[in-house]
């Protein structure tokens, strides 16, 4: 498996560590419910399919990195950098 | 402050011949992190100018005579050879690594040979010219790779795995060394 790296390019999957759902990008508000945080911290989808998940390139350039994939085909249609996404911190 | 008494890294060691290719250690020297703020690029490129320096590409080294410019991540390079020029803590956090880092040189004709066997990347002349750097693993370190010219490469590593480094680059010159024997 390969992912290419927005700023490194195509890398071995020995590069990279895989953190998991996307959804920890969502980060509840201080104040939110504990049903939210819940969710946050434990309830994922499992999809057959397109997911959504971070990835590390520790052995590259450092970055998190949000790689949409199929975990049936393994195609891999989009890698991410998660820095200056929208509401991504600075 | 106190002046520690510094330790060469490779003490002792010397060159190691096999394959037609050298492994030898490099000297040790000034490593900074130069972390750009945000928006400050022009103003850095300016300062890195009079040095013969620009800030490099993603996977790309600027240089100019011993110094080495290396991208190191977003916004983020190394400098090589010397302390970052004055006024430059304006445009980017600086940070002295150079007692954190050591260096080895692998080369001669086909050294690629060599490198392949521990570095998933694309090493050849084609795909990674002089001037082509990475960050990136040898075997399971993490490495700063850079391509010096058409035979050598630079290769540095934390200096903490230093001597892992130095033992799997000359299993892999032993090893290409049985194979052209046979
Ligand atoms: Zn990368």
């Amino acid at each position: 498996m390969r992912l290419t790296c927005p700023l490194c390019g195509p890398r071995d999957r020995r590069e990279y560590s895989c953190l998991g759902a996307e959804d920890y990008l969502n980060r509840p508000g201080a104040g939110a419910a504990p049903e939210a945080w819940d969710a946050y911290l434990h309830l994922r989808d499992n999809p057959a399919g397109r997911a959504r998940d971070l990835w590390y390139h520790e052995g590259g350039c450092r970055e998190w990195l949000l790689v949409t994939r199929s975990t049936v085909t393994h195609e891999v249609f989009a890698v991410e950098l998660v820095a200056g996404r929208s509401g991504a911190a600075e | 402050m106190a002046e520690l008494i510094a330790k060469p890294v490779f003490a002792g060691q010397g060159p190691l011949e096999k394959a037609g290719l050298t492994l030898e250690p490099l000297p040790s020297g000034p490593i900074w992190l130069v972390a750009l703020y945000p928006g400050a690029a022009a103003r850095a490129a300016k300062l890195l100018k009079p040095l013969g320096l620009s800030f490099p590409e993603p996977g790309r080294c600027s240089s100019a005579d011993d110094l080495r410019l290396i991208w190191a991540g977003r916004d983020q390079a190394f400098l090589l050879g010397a302390a970052p020029p004055e006024g430059l803590t304006d445009t980017a956090a600086l940070t002295d690594q150079s007692g954190g880092w050591a260096g080895l040189s692998l080369s001669g004709p086909g050294v690629e040979a060599a490198l392949t066997r521990l570095v998933p990347l694309d090493l050849r002349l084609r795909e990674f010219p002089p001037g082509r750097a990475a960050r990136s693993l040898l075997n399971q370190i993490p490495a700063l790779i850079l391509r010096e010219d058409e035979t050598r490469f630079a290769i540095r590593v934390p200096r903490s795995m230093a001597r892992s480094a130095w033992a799997d680059c000359a299993l892999a010159l032993e090893r290409l060394e049985a194979r052209a024997e046979r």
